[in-house]
């Protein structure tokens, strides 16, 4: 029953690649899965309603470009507008100091570990953090959070014999400054959205403490509430900022879309784990690649599993180690590389690589190479020794080209042979896999004309 | 304490989701109105809105629009009916309940995910035993966490309910078989245990789970008796993959759903029932002792549709 959105796009993508350039009717049918999909990570009926419509629209109007799949087309499109949403506002804490952080949110969210968290980190970066227990009705929430401020060496206030929210809060804030603290952070209890009274509790203790920062933290696991949870604790105590808990679990976190859509309010942390090191910066296209499935190495192993015929990949790696690598080897590379859609496209489902413009000069410097190495005769693509000056005319002339590309062709053949003997012994069946596993490296400026997929 | 229905209606009043606008008498889809297309677009939204996915949504959706086919003067009130007898049959079975002790002690593990109310689901289900006039035994088998022993010595001196605990870092399953000794000295009626929170994808906690109930085994081959999941009513389609993975490695028997005091309506507990058919036996309605009640399907389904007259 439970498809990962990974999986469901992907199938919904090999549907839509072949069959030509987008049209309404194909389009339809992929967005209503890539809705399915969005309404299985949990994200909000509503949201992922809208959510579909803005990518409607962006597709609309767009023409594909002749180089990108009709399927390429509406990953680009859905991600970007996904990253687009999630990363709209400043993840970033305000840059003051004294920082004040309010926490708050739902019952078991991970108010309390994020507050030591959240410490450490700032700690990291040159504050002196204090925490401050303003929750005084959770059995042994005061001794859960000094226990953690004790274990890690940080500043804490709590008062154990007292009720009064507000006035601790006031209390610790002042007692914080007397300190030298420079960050000081409010953990308070669990409550309830819809909890007046509770509410009215943590709206005043901002009105008290001033707090630059008013984080909600959130299960990433939330299901369709948390449209309402978001919504109804921003309109009270004015949010600067949401934090997704539990991402070490392996849900696709769609109540990152949900609350950051209906709010527009900040996702800035992430909490991956129990442990109080266990805390990322938000990087929305990395989160947009966890709800989607996109963006996401996964995506391009998938590609390449589905592509790359293990046989072949075995076979080449055998010729990297004896290095009797020829232009027939070149070709197939070439050819397995086409075969997982157009080079931009693929570079783009890289992270880190997503920016990286592959243009038309790229892929027709590709096609160059393939052109020159076909109009070679078999003898002469598995000994490339054997290439002599009317040779070469006639494999430029056969391929349409000058034989000053051939003759750069065979240069640049020749230093990669070079490269595989001196890496000899197993290193090449190694580079081989890692170009399968989509860890590839190219070098500055990479020459992606040169040998499609494997770089030296 | 009040009702599953009160505190649906209540949490209701003090918000305007959708579902609100579908299911309350006041609103829009449920009121006297007739029954058209654009409601049934509305009652869709309310039922993706309540967690309960595609098929119990579908499925509640077909009835309905039948109904409407046979009788074009169907009223809203008229399918919320409909919509509950079809939530109910999908729960058929699904009423935990343990009517009487069949060990001494009973064992109870509670198990699930971070922060979904377990320690506060023992406390609860202690105070429930002793007002039955039972004598329950809880064991503090969080080791890990910071101050969960303190959190549940805390309630366990509020109820005046012995307790086994050990020191932070302590092995849980020592714990676990140091406090079934304790509970068998005793003559205790129940032995529940409070086990540390664990994502279910961490295999290495889902291996201490199984250590537990290896160790409980030396002195009980049966034990634990019962192993209940408890579930944060507010998750979403995750909790189905919890519940899957905890059943498949730690063999459940049950389902606790807490937090159904907010706005969420859990339906995703009713995924996990469709799929692996795990009876519920109370639910979770507040943060004190008393707040625990057992699980009624008919008063859920009712209380999902905002039907209020037939409930008690
Ligand atoms: N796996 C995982 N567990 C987490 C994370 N953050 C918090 N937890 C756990 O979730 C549980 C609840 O965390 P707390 O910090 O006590 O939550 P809280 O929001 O302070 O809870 P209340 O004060 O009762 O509302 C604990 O078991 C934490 O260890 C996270 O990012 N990953
Ligand atoms: N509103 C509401 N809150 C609840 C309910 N059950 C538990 N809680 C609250 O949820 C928070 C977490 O509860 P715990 O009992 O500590 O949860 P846990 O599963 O033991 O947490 P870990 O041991 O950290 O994994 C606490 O603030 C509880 O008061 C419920 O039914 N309704
Ligand atoms: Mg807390
Ligand atoms: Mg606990």
């Amino acid at each position: 029953m439970f498809e990962s959105l990974t999986d469901r796009l992907g199938s919904t993508l090999r549907n839509l690649r072949g069959k030509g350039k987008l049209t309404e009717e194909n389009m339809a049918e992929s967005l209503q899965e890539v809705r399915k999909a969005l309404l299985a990570a949990d994200v909000h009926f509503r949201v992922a309603r809208e959510f579909i419509e803005r990518v409607r629209e962006a597709c609309v109007g767009q023409e594909v470009l002749k180089s990108v799949s009709p399927g390429q087309m509406v990953v680009k499109v859905i991600n970007d507008e996904l990253a687009k949403l999630l990363g709209e506002g400043s993840t970033e804490l305000v840059n003051e100091k004294p920082l004040r952080v309010l926490l708050l949110g739902l019952q078991g969210s991970g108010k309390t570990t994020f507050a030591a968290k959240l410490a450490k980190r700032l700690e990291k970066e040159g504050y002196k953090p204090a925490l401050i227990a303003c929750d005084v009705y959770r059995p042994a929430a005061i001794d859960q959070l000094e226990i953690l401020a004790k274990d890690n060496g940080f500043l804490f206030y709590g008062e154990r014999d007292q009720k009064d929210v507000v006035g601790i809060s006031k209390r610790g804030a002042k007692w914080a400054r007397e300190q030298g603290a420079t960050a000081v952070i409010f953990d308070t209890a669990g409550r309830l959205q819809i909890d007046t009274e509770l509410v009215e509790e943590v709206r005043k203790v901002r009105e008290t403490v001033q707090p630059q920062e008013s984080l909600l933290v959130a299960d990433a696991a939330l299901g369709q509430e948390a449209v309402n949870v978001a919504k109804t604790f921003n309109e009270s105590v004015p949010l600067t900022g949401i934090v997704m808990t539990k991402l070490d679990g392996d849900t696709r976190g769609g109540a990152a879309l949900s609350m950051k859509s209906i709010t527009g309010v900040p996702i800035k942390f992430l909490g991956v784990g129990e442990k109080v090191t266990d805390l990322e910066a938000c990087h929305p296209d990395r989160l947009a690649g966890r709800i989607l499935g996109m963006g996401d190495v996964v995506s391009l192993v998938e590609k390449a599993q589905e592509n790359i015929d293990e046989k072949e990949a075995e076979r080449m790696a055998k010729k990297l180690e004896t290095a009797d690598f020829n232009f027939e080897d070149f070709l197939s590379q070439m050819q397995q590389v086409k075969k997982m859609g157009s080079l931009g496209g693929l570079m783009k489902m890289i992270p880190g690589m997503n920016n990286m413009q592959v243009g038309d000069r790229e892929e027709r410097k590709m096609k160059h190479t393939e052109a020159l190495i076909q109009s070679m005769t078999p003898l002469e693509r598995s000994n490339p020794v054997i290439l002599n000056g009317s040779r070469r005319a006639r494999i430029a002339q056969g391929a349409g080209l000058q034989v000053k590309d051939l003759n750069a062709l065979i240069k640049q053949f020749q230093q990669m042979k070079k490269m595989m003997k001196m890496m000899k012994g197993g290193k090449g069946r190694k580079m081989m896999k890692k170009f399968q596993k989509g860890g590839m490296q190219l070098p500055e400026g990479g020459d992606l004309g040169g040998l499609g997929g494997m770089k030296f | 304490m009040a009702s599953l229905f009160q505190r649906f209606k209540d949490g209701l009043k003090r918000t305007t989701p959708t579902f609100y606008k579908a299911f309350s008498k006041a609103g829009s889809l449920f009121g006297g109105r007739k029954i058209d297309a654009s409601s049934l677009d509305e009652l869709e939204e309310a039922l993706y809105s309540a967690d309960f996915g595609v098929e119990t949504t579908e499925e509640i959706l077909e009835a309905v629009r039948e109904a409407y086919k046979k009788d074009k003067e169907l009223r809203g009130l008229d399918a919320a009916r409909i919509g509950a007898s079809v939530l109910e049959r999908v729960l058929e079975g699904s009423e935990g309940r343990i009517d009487q002790l069949t060990h001494k002690p009973e064992i109870i593990a509670l198990v699930g995910v971070n922060g979904s109310g377990k320690t506060t689901t023992a406390a609860k289900l202690a105070k429930n035993f002793q007002d039955q006039g039972k004598q329950p035994l809880v064991a503090a088998c969080d080791t890990f966490r910071a101050a969960a022993n303190e959190q549940i010595r805390t309630w366990c001196d509020r109820l005046n309910v012995p307790l086994i605990a050990s020191q932070h870092g302590a092995d849980a399953a020592a714990v676990a078989f140091d406090a079934l000794q304790a509970a068998r000295g005793r003559g205790s009626d129940v032995l529940l245990l409070d086990t540390a929170g664990r994502l279910h994808n961490k295999e290495n906690l889902m291996r201490e789970l199984q250590k537990i109930r290896r160790v409980l085994g030396k002195l009980d081959e049966s034990a634990p008796h019962h192993a209940w999941l408890v579930v944060d009513g507010s998750i979403g389609s995750n909790s189905i993959q919890q519940a899957r993975v905890f059943h498949e490695s730690f063999g459940l028997t049950g389902l606790i759903v807490t937090k159904l005091d907010g706005t969420s309506r859990g339906g995703a507990v009713t995924g996990i029932y469709r799929e692996l058919k795990l009876p519920i036996f109370y639910v979770g309605l507040g943060e004190k002792a008393e707040d625990l009640q057992p699980f009624s399907a008919k008063d859920y389904a009712r209380a999902v549709f905002g039907i209020e007259e037939e409930i008690r």
